[in-house]
């Protein structure tokens, strides 16, 4: 942002930074690629916190999130409205908490928010039908899918109620050997 | 925070009455602000500005400050919804208005921060207000306190820890306002309560909020440590600024030329600085070369580098350097060994933490499905080629899971399987005995060709060694994994194996040529005695010669250019040569077979497809793929190279460096040109430990023979750092003798005694069982835990019924919810009755949680949390306040993140 009119204040920034894993920089480029965007409806100038939300349409065709099969559920989750549309606080959230350095809780507080996909705070076996199609494009037989649903439903389930709970998703997560260096989205 | 609750937990009322007490006392408070002087002015013209806000904010201050405790609200929240919420319009509405009033996010500032200043006024007034009207109340408070810090969390009975709260909150805002003598107590609370804030701001970042309100959040933090930190007298915080000593000089001691072993001997001079020679630094030479004409001759003298800081002959033995007396001896072997135990720390923590994070995939197979379905799509895919790979790739994984599910059944000829594993192991061990049998001769016969006319062999019949070990390190590999085929293992089993036997390959090549290498040393270490003899008697004929001459007894050093002093065949520069050759040679080959295995490849395969008979790309040939553990292992097998050659060849660190920059460029290169991915992609993350074991036990083995030659060989009397010692680590004890007091250096001939050392062993040792008892009766211990944790949950589910979640973790999971993270909470309800509560407890029943509507509501009738601990609830349930800080300081009391103030009744007295 090679212009001369300011962005944000420093007390803006500042802010930012304390609540996110991102440096000034970061912040600004942050914006730089938001405002991308929708260049006509996303000031430059973010001084006075316009409150502006950039429908999901748009931010899914970002390449970070162009290939994943689980674009729309990300930018429904990070959505203050639940309908996807980003003011730019929630953008910023979103890189934050997909970011290398977040933790592992933060990551799978989200990771679980964004596999529920009917949003009841349980995976149940159609979330994890949902899933499965999405992670397959749908090339698994409807007997295999049931399998599949049904294997992991029983391995992560601990209370036996046929839904994930957030422990039982914490619980498996926090063993799996991939989980961090896969769910992380670098900007 | 007890300020906060207390006021937060304040019924509606009570508050209006106190705000307006405080505004009849606001002039006496002003008057009492000594130490914030200032600030009170401007508050004070504030105020005056806006007379009228200061009680219309009453709903908007419990706002802010319940987004200051974020407890509070949602247990307020919740208590509302113990009668079934009607739907989302209610919070949608509620939300909606606070946006109405928030959207403009400056004015919300504007207001939060004036707000958060009133509060604290308000705060002190209260606070004088509270010590004029009632003196005796403040003895109880002192109790209170006393009594209430280490319980803090736990909370007394409401009422009373609302008195309490409210009293310390006064005592603590007088205190600031400097009108009473302030108790110690309080100024730890306030300190506690500033660096829970403080805490609060660091782990912001980590909450899952949404962004707006964690802005709230921060911007009342901060306020908060700015005002009552400087009242503590601490100041913006004090850092402590790391002084970094910076060494003035790099202390190499004398530079080239000026002593024998960091110059270039007299017959070598001429051709020292040639290209082909400057590569070719290894090669001995025996006669001086007469036939300069031929090429050949440059070839196979001896280069520049060998005397270069590059190897061990270059430093000298000074005991100190300059005036700073830069022990460079000492030095050396102290950074030499220091190498091995600051790579061994790090190795070793790094482990420590990949099993502590539990990746290590100790419980495989536990998880398979759950782990494919949630954790296998890499986010970071943004490449539709890659995407499809993927797709497809995580397709096959679940087919194979789902095949091997089905095939766990079935049972097949064991004793076939077992046959072809016991041959596939019986052939691999054959191949490996045979490339380091293969090895050995190639070094033997090499060291025969040293002995012969340089000028005689061809170029390789002088690299056979390092020809030999790259041709073996490249075709056993493929080798191996056909063989593997036989053995019809799991694929991840599989690779296992594959790279434990590549890497026993390695490992056995470079044994083997360690030994070689010995045996070479020892043959110099015999030439050095007697170079080292005739030298001594040069010398003294030199002497006998002079003084007979000249008729004087004072004889001056024999002149001699240092080029031509005779010198002994150091043998650590040999090593070292070796080790850099090895290194050298390992580069070039490995450069080359990208550049023919994979670029040339690519090429014909690509080009030549058009006009071939089948089809190339998906056929024989085909791409090549990127072997992602065969790399890694390569580094892990580099590694241990260096850390062996390294003490003899400083140099070879910089060379190493170079050499994985240059090749990580490269390699990306020729990944995104001309690699296709492996088909079955297997992480070598550094999350993964047997990689972290295989490094581990690379250092150990690269360890012990220098280790072993530190300690037992003696150094080249006329090169190296240490020479004129005996042994090595004589460099040590002279420095322990001369330099260091007697009664340490007395010490240390205590702590060296072998009695003290074998004790420290068996102490060790007995600890090292004892540890092992421990993390194994743990093991149990967790089994056990997780059975019970099981059999609580089944439990569990039978009083899901009590809606009161009290897990942390649940509620920010709520607050994720659209549109939720800001909704006023309901205002805080009167103490309810008891016998409200008994009507709750035997409704509560009925709602089950299943059977609730669906979507959001939901999961309010459900906790997540372990079991209830207010499955029976014996007491009056209070508006619960408690700022965030606080559920996750490290508060004493069981159960952090769960309610408040567990108000057990024998607390309160």
């Amino acid at each position: 942002m090679g212009n001369k009119q300011t962005t944000f204040t420093d007390e803006q920034l500042e802010a930012f930074q304390d609540c996110t894993f991102f440096t000034r920089k970061e912040i600004l480029r942050l914006h730089g690629r938001y405002r991308e965007l929708a260049p006509h409806l996303v000031p430059l100038d973010y001084t006075n916190n316009p409150d502006i939300r950039v429908p999901p349409t748009l931010i899914v065709t970002m390449p970070e999130f162009k290939e994943n099969p689980f674009r729309d559920r990300i930018v429904e989750t990070f959505s203050e409205d639940g309908n996807g549309n980003l003011s730019f606080n929630d953008f910023v959230d979103m890189f934050s908490a997909l970011c290398e350095t977040s933790p592992r809780e933060l990551k799978t507080i989200y990771a679980f928010k964004i596999y529920d996909f009917n949003r009841d705070n349980f995976i149940c076996k159609e979330d994890l039908k949902k899933t499965l199609n999405k992670l397959t494009k749908g090339e698994l037989t409807p007997e295999e899918v049931t399998l599949v649903c049904n294997k992991s439903m029983e391995e992560a389930d601990l209370d036996g109620d046929s839904k994930l709970s957030f422990s039982d998703f914490e619980n498996m997560v926090s063993k799996a050997p991939d989980f961090l260096s896969n769910f992380h989205v670098r900007i | 925070m007890e300020i906060d609750v207390a006021s937060d937990s304040g019924s509606e009322g009570r508050f209006v009455c106190f705000s307006l007490s405080l505004l009849l006392n606001q002039v006496y408070s002003f008057t009492f602000c000594g130490l914030y002087y200032y600030e009170a002015r401007r508050r004070f013209r504030k105020v005056r500005a806006k007379p009228q806000r200061k009680f219309k904010p009453v709903s908007d201050q419990e706002d802010d400050e319940d987004d200051e405790e974020d407890e509070a609200p949602r247990k307020r929240v919740r208590k509302k919804k113990v009668k079934p919420r009607d739907s989302d319009e209610e919070e949608d509405n509620q939300s909606v208005k606070r946006k109405s009033s928030k959207a403009p996010r400056k004015k919300a500032k504007e207001e939060s921060e004036e707000e958060s200043e009133e509060e604290r006024e308000k705060r002190r007034k209260r606070g004088t207000d509270l010590s004029k009207k009632k003196k005796e109340d403040q003895n109880k408070e002192k109790k209170g306190n006393v009594k209430g810090k280490p319980n803090k969390n736990m909370g007394g009975d409401h009422d009373k820890k609302k008195k309490s709260g409210k009293l310390s909150s006064s005592s603590s805002a007088s205190s600031i306002s400097g009108e009473e003598s302030l108790s110690e107590g309080e100024i730890a609370a306030l300190k506690e309560q500033v660096e829970e804030k403080k805490k609060l701001i660091a782990t912001l970042r980590n909450k899952p909020w949404r962004m707006k309100k964690r802005l709230v959040l921060l911007k009342d933090a901060q306020g908060f440590v700015e005002t009552f930190e400087g009242a503590l007298g601490k100041g913006k915080g004090k850092k402590l600024y790391a002084f970094k000593v910076l060494m003035t000089k790099i202390l190499m001691g004398l530079p080239y030329g000026s002593i024998p072993r960091k110059t270039v001997p007299r017959e070598e001079q001429d051709t020292a600085m040639d290209f082909s020679v400057l590569i070719d630094f290894g090669v001995r030479k025996v006669a001086p070369c007469s036939n300069l004409h031929s090429f050949d001759a440059y070839l196979y003298q001896q280069g520049f580098c060998k005397y270069s800081f590059l190897f061990y002959g270059y430093y000298n033995n000074d005991r100190t350097i300059g005036v700073l007396k830069f022990r460079l001896p000492l030095s050396y072997l102290l950074v030499g060994v220091g190498i091995f135990g600051y790579s061994l720390m790090v190795v070793i923590r790094t482990m420590a933490r990949n099993s502590n994070e539990g990746g290590d995939g100790g419980e495989e197979g536990e998880f398979t499905f759950s782990w494919k379905m949630f954790t296998s799509w890499d986010y970071l895919i943004g490449n539709p080629e890659t995407a499809d790979n993927k797709y497809a790739s995580i397709t096959t994984s679940f087919k194979e899971s789902i095949v091997d599910e089905q095939e766990n059944q079935k049972d097949e000829n064991i004793h076939l399987r077992r046959f072809l594993r016991v041959l596939a192991n019986f052939l691999i061990t054959c191949t490996l005995g045979g490339s380091g049998y293969l090895i050995y001769f190639v070094v033997k016969r090499s060291q025969d060709f040293a002995k012969m006319q340089q000028e005689k062999l061809s170029w390789l019949e002088k690299n056979e060694v390092e020809f030999v070990m790259s041709l073996l390190g490249l075709v056993c590999p493929p080798l191996f994994e056909t063989i593997a085929e036989l053995e019809n293992y799991h694929p991840r089993i599989a690779l296992k194996w594959q790279l434990g036997r590549i890497f026993a390959l390695f490992l056995g090549n470079l044994y083997t040529f360690l030994f070689a290498l010995f045996d070479e040393v020892n043959e110099k270490l015999e030439k050095e005695k007697s170079i080292r003899n005739a030298t001594i008697w040069n010398l003294q004929q030199y002497h006998a010669n002079y003084s007979s001459y000249f008729n004087t007894t004072d004889v001056p050093p024999p002149n001699v250019s240092p080029a031509d002093v005779i010198r002994g065949p150091c043998w650590e520069n040999a090593v070292g040569i070796g080790f850099v050759k090895l290194v050298v040679s390992d580069i070039q080959v490995s450069y080359l077979t990208i550049l023919v295995g994979d670029f040339l490849r690519a090429v014909i395969v690509r080009f030549l497809n058009y006009c071939w008979c089948w089809d190339l790309e998906a056929g024989f040939p085909s791409y090549g793929e990127f072997d992602i553990s065969g790399n890694v292992l390569g580094l892990v097998f580099n590694q241990g190279m260096i850390w062996m050659g390294a003490f003899y060849a400083p140099g070879l660190v910089g060379v190493n460096i170079l050499r994985l920059l240059s090749s990580m460029y490269y390699q990306c290169w020729a990944v995104m040109c001309c690699n296709v991915p492996h088909e079955r992609v297997f992480k070598a993350s550094r999350s993964n430990n047997f990689y972290m074991g295989l490094l581990l036990l690379v250092l150990f083995l690269s360890v012990l023979p220098v280790v072993y030659t530190i300690m037992t060989l003696s150094p080249s009397f006329d090169c190296g750092p240490f020479s004129g010692q005996d042994k090595m680590y004589d460099v040590v004890m002279e420095t322990i003798e001369q330099d260091l007091p007697s009664f340490l250096a007395n010490i240390f001939t205590y702590a060296t005694n072998p009695g003290l050392i074998l004790s420290a062993v068996l102490l060790m040792l007995l600890a090292l069982y004892y540890l092992n008892a421990v993390s194994k009766g743990y093991q149990r211990a967790n089994l056990d835990l997780k059975r019970k944790m099981k059999m609580a949950r089944d439990e569990e589910k039978n009083r899901r019924n009590n809606k009161d979640s009290t897990n942390q973790v649940m509620k920010d999971l709520e607050d994720l919810l659209p549109n939720k993270c800001l909704i006023p909470p309901p205002i805080a309800e009167e103490p309810a009755p008891l016998d409200a509560v008994i009507t709750k407890g035997s409704k509560s029943p009925k709602i089950k949680p299943g059977a609730a509507v669906k979507g959001v509501n939901l999961q309010k009738d459900v906790s997540l949390a372990a079991p209830n601990p207010r499955a029976a609830v014996t007491c009056a349930p209070r508006p619960r306040g408690g700022p965030p800080g606080n559920s996750r300081g490290p508060q004493p009391g069981p159960g952090r993140g769960r309610g408040q103030g567990r108000p057990p009744r024998r607390h309160e007295l």
